[in-house]
């Protein structure tokens, strides 16, 4: 069967476009690759890939400020913030997803409302509750501030899930003799992994990108997290950013945050959509 | 005559409210606390210095607020930003949302690829575009250059006509994948009978798409829309990484912080973030009762 | 072991009323099966048994005590549903231990009363085994082994068998008979197949859109229904309604003109009050019609569809009414499409219904 020319024309031109789209989504970061590679004075040239590749830039990024102490910050606390927020959320998403009691619905609301907050209207009131405790430029700060966003959206996203459980699962139990907190930890909590491993992972990320807060609440070089870090790299002078360390700081911190999203795609993916189609 | 709820139903609810404290009491002391805070002191004259007992002035900072020229265009460049990349992104997003839902190998390869500039870190994100809008050594400028689209390298951060349109490409780049998944999820719950019965009938596929299509679509990008105008308000990091507390792109939150952290005027940022609060405030309701519609919750 | 009266229950769920005003009683050790179509409120009715949800008005009394306020657990129920509803991530031997744990049975005592239920449904083997790795007919095995552990006194039974395929359902049926001769306890069974309910019932409870519309033994429901939609719902195939008026009243039969020029007789002891052109359906079962030769009380009409079954085959003939007739007849009856037949129906055979669809009393 032979096709029309409009076919092929297409065709090609939906592949054309489909290149496109991936070439326009890789390639700032394949640019970040080549420029952190570029050593001395090959930085100031254009060229598509460095012609001597070296790693001065990465050495430079670790001597020049405590960047693995600041990876490590970042580490500490969206792990620590995630922590808490699932285990303050699971039991938090039965209650709202499964039980019905008077106020339900308003209590779903404001938790959705909470996590529209922009982060400004707390900051002041914030910074205060964090000096008096005594908290300031220390990382439990940061995964205090933190439950701001990541606790409404765990809340959120495992209610959802915590809704689509058999109810007969739960009557069982119930004839059992089972009370709630038990159906929880013992019937559905094992029943959740791959939710909870999808809530953690974008609450973690989530953790991990933050900026606001990590830039207010801490003051000295060791206590920042990589945001800051790589926000405020700063070079010999004024004018002069040291861009080439600047980039291999960039990579360092997004080559595993691609390898995490790249592995969890369709984990995320259900996630995110769970989170705001379906909600 | 109603007979009363039995035990099981009563420990239920009880048990509920319990499980249920330990989150809202915790929502309460990291949200609730410090917004009631920030609005008093929106109504003070704090400063950094003393704010154990602040001075009660009314609504003086809001008057000053919105005399602020500063102000004023600092809540301009917001809506501009909002309006622009959501817009962009809205159409870009359905754009690629089209092409991923159709079948074709490679068809997961892509969505990975999508996924890149989403799962970068926002401020890693703005210094790579920074470094990219390089008026001397960006790529870009150099393209542009060498193809002699433009004579003279265009100061893109800087320049005051383009920085807001360079913040705007680089959340247009960041942001499109999270549009283009929201759209395609909702694309893939549309009923695939009306698109294979137009297909039957041979209905060109550019009417398809604007007489089934997007209508079918409307509901799930009201959503998807409002959802990211919210956050497109309330803009800081990208804003901030790119141009500092440059006036000719600051948004409302670089606009509060600046008064609050650099100039130290407690009172006066307070009241500038209630505004923020207020504004986003309206919003979420907007989006609250556009999703609302068609869910019971 | 307990008797389970329900007492003017009523249940309402947003507007609808699902139960209104039931009363019944189950005596003790009897197997008694709630059977009705789709949304007549039986499954619910199970459900307000065992607390699962809570009762409007009414009371529910097992053994002449009240339970209606208390929890499910502290009934002495045991629930075996539909779905068999088994723990996913523990083993069966744990599935069926779960509720024991709860009540922070001894080691041994659980231990032992766990293999005792699982020797009585022959699952010893599957003990170390994860549901997802059994069989339909297994799981639903572990599902009534979980409901024995519980050593209740009352099992209630959802549906359990709807997700089987027939030949197993036939197998499960007959395993539930010996189980329950074997156990003796109080069973309550909620089906929507009437073969379930007539084999497996000491007594059934019709029910449609929330009311009980009879309560009987099998043969009592098949043979003296007390109404039109008790004696359509219980046989198979369904019976068979004609519309007619009567034309003459003897003393103990009544002559009905059904239309077309056709017309039956019927005995019934009311003869005598009906009046002549009162309109009265007349229920056939497929069962009691033959074809014949005779002019015996008979109907005529053309063979409109001949379904062979090998046994017996379900010959459709349109009769004087709107709808066909059903006959079930011999595997080797000669009726074929197209042929016009002659219908025996035996004086005795008739159900009588008035309009509003009472049953007229009956002979013995």
């Amino acid at each position: 069967m032979r096709r029309s020319p409009q076919y092929w024309i297409g065709r090609i031109a939906f592949w054309l476009l489909l290149a496109l789209i991936a070439f326009y989504s890789v390639f700032p970061f394949y640019w970040a690759i080549a420029t952190s590679l570029k050593s001395g004075s090959a930085l100031f040239t254009v060229d598509a890939w460095p012609q001597h590749p070296a790693w001065d830039n990465y050495v430079a990024v670790f001597r020049e400020q405590p960047f693995g102490r600041n990876i490590l910050n970042s580490i500490v606390v969206a792990v620590s913030t995630v922590a808490l927020s699932l285990t303050l959320a699971v039991a938090a998403a039965y209650a709202l997803g499964r039980v019905q009691f008077r106020g339900r619905r308003l209590l779903l609301f404001v938790v959705l409302g909470v996590s529209m907050f922009p982060q400004v209207a707390v900051l002041s009131g914030m910074f205060e509750l964090i000096r008096s405790l005594g908290l300031y430029n220390h990382l439990p700060a940061l995964t205090l501030s933190y439950l701001i966003f990541t606790l409404p959206f765990t809340v959120w996203v495992l209610t959802t899930f915590m809704r689509e459980l058999p109810k007969e699962l739960e009557e069982a139990a119930i004839v059992d003799g089972a009370g709630p907190l038990t159906i929880v930890t013992r019937i559905f909590l094992p029943l959740m992994g791959p939710a909870l491993v999808t809530t953690g992972l974008l609450a973690f990320i989530a953790a991990w990108n933050e900026f606001l807060f990590a830039l207010t609440f801490t003051l000295s070089s060791e206590q920042r997290t990589v945001p800051v870090a790589i926000a405020l790299i700063s070079g010999a002078s004024s004018h002069e950013l040291p861009w080439g360390n600047i980039m291999a700081a960039s990579v360092i911190v997004t080559v595993p945050l691609i390898a995490l999203v790249l592995v969890f795609q369709r984990r995320i993916v259900s996630g995110l959509t769970a989170g705001a189609v379906k909600g | 005559m109603p007979a009363p709820r039995s035990r099981l139903t009563r420990q239920r609810v009880r048990a509920a409210w319990w499980m249920l404290a330990p989150m809202l009491i915790v929502l309460l002391l990291v949200a609730g606390w410090p917004l009631a805070r920030t609005i008093w002191l929106g109504f003070t004259e704090a400063g950094l210095a003393d704010v154990e007992a602040p001075r009660y002035i009314g609504l003086t900072n809001y008057l000053y607020l919105l005399q602020d020229p500063d102000w004023w265009r600092a809540v301009r460049n917001t809506a501009v930003f909002a309006g622009a990349s959501v817009a962009l992104e809205t159409a870009l997003g359905l754009i690629i949302a089209l092409s991923l839902n159709a079948h074709f190998r490679g068809r997961g390869m892509l969505r990975a690829a999508i996924l890149v500039p989403w799962a970068i870190p926002t401020v890693v994100s703005a210094q790579m575009w920074r470094w990219m809008f390089n008026d001397v050594f960006g790529v870009i400028n150099h393209v542009l250059l060498s193809v002699h689209a433009i004579d003279t390298p265009i100061a893109w951060t800087a320049s005051p006509d383009t920085a807001l349109l360079s913040i705007i490409l680089v959340d247009v780049w960041k942001t499109t994948p999270f549009m283009a998944l929201l759209l395609l999820a909702g694309l893939q719950m549309l009923p695939q009978e009306c698109f294979e019965s137009a297909k039957v009938d041979g209905v060109h596929p550019l009417k398809v798409f604007f007489r089934i299509t997007l209508p079918l679509l409307k509901p799930a990008l009201t959503v998807a829309i409002i959802f990211r105008v919210l956050d497109a308000l309330r803009v800081f990091d990208l804003v901030y990484v790119i141009s500092g507390n440059n006036r000719d792109t600051m948004s409302m939150s670089v606009y509060t912080r600046q008064q609050l952290v650099d100039f130290q005027d407690v009172g006066y940022g307070s009241a500038a973030a209630t505004l923020v609060f207020a504004i986003i405030a309206l919003f979420t309701v907007i989006y609250l009762s556009a999703s609302r519609a068609g869910r019971e919750l | 072991m307990a008797a389970i009266t329900l007492d003017n229950v009523s249940k309402r769920f947003g507007r609808t009323e699902v139960i209104r005003d039931v009363s019944l009683s189950v005596d003790d050790g009897e197997f008694v099966v709630f059977v009705g179509p789709s949304g007549c409120g039986k499954s619910t009715l199970l459900r307000l048994i065992a607390g699962l949800e809570d009762l409007d008005s009414g009371r529910v009394l097992f053994d002449g005590d009240e339970v209606s306020m208390q929890a499910p657990s502290s009934r002495g129920i045991a629930m075996v549903f539909q779905s068999y509803a088994l723990y996913p991530h523990m083993s069966v031997y744990d599935n069926l231990a779960f509720g024991l744990k709860l009540a922070k049975a001894e080691r041994p005592q659980l231990d032992a009363r766990v293999r005792e239920a699982a020797r009585i449904l022959q699952i010893e083997t599957l003990l170390q085994r994860k549901p997802k790795e059994l069989s339909g007919g297994q799981r639903q095995r572990v599902a009534i082994g979980r409901a024995i552990v519980r050593s209740p006194r009352a099992f209630l039974f959802d549906e359990p068998l709807s997700n089987l395929d027939a030949a197993l359902r036939v197998q499960m049926r007959i395993e539930l008979a010996r189980l329950h001769r074997q156990l003796g306890t109080t069973m309550i069974y909620v089906t929507h197949d009437q073969t379930e309910a007539m084999t497996l019932a000491s007594r059934i409870v019709v029910l449609n859109q929330g009311q009980v519309e009879q309560v009987g033994t099998p043969l009592e429901l098949y043979r003296q229904p007390c109404n039109r939609f008790v004696a359509g719902f219980i046989g198979s195939p369904k019976m068979n309604f004609v519309d007619g008026r009567v034309s003459q009243v003897e003393s103990d039969t009544v002559q009905l003109d059904l239309g077309r020029g056709q017309s039956l007789a019927a005995r019934t002891p009311a003869a005598a009050t009906l009046e002549k052109g009162a309109t009265i359906t007349i229920g056939l079962r497929p069962e009691q019609l033959q074809l014949s030769d005779t002019d015996n009380a008979t109907l005529q009409g053309e063979v409109i569809a001949v379904e062979q079954l090998g046994s017996e085959a379900y010959v459709y003939v349109a009769g004087p009414g709107d709808e066909a007739l059903v006959l079930r007849c011999d595997g080797t009856t000669p009726a074929h499409v197209g042929e016009t037949v002659c219908i025996g129906v035996p004086i005795d055979a008739g159900y009588l219904f008035d309009p509003s669809g009472r049953a007229l009393p009956r002979a013995a």
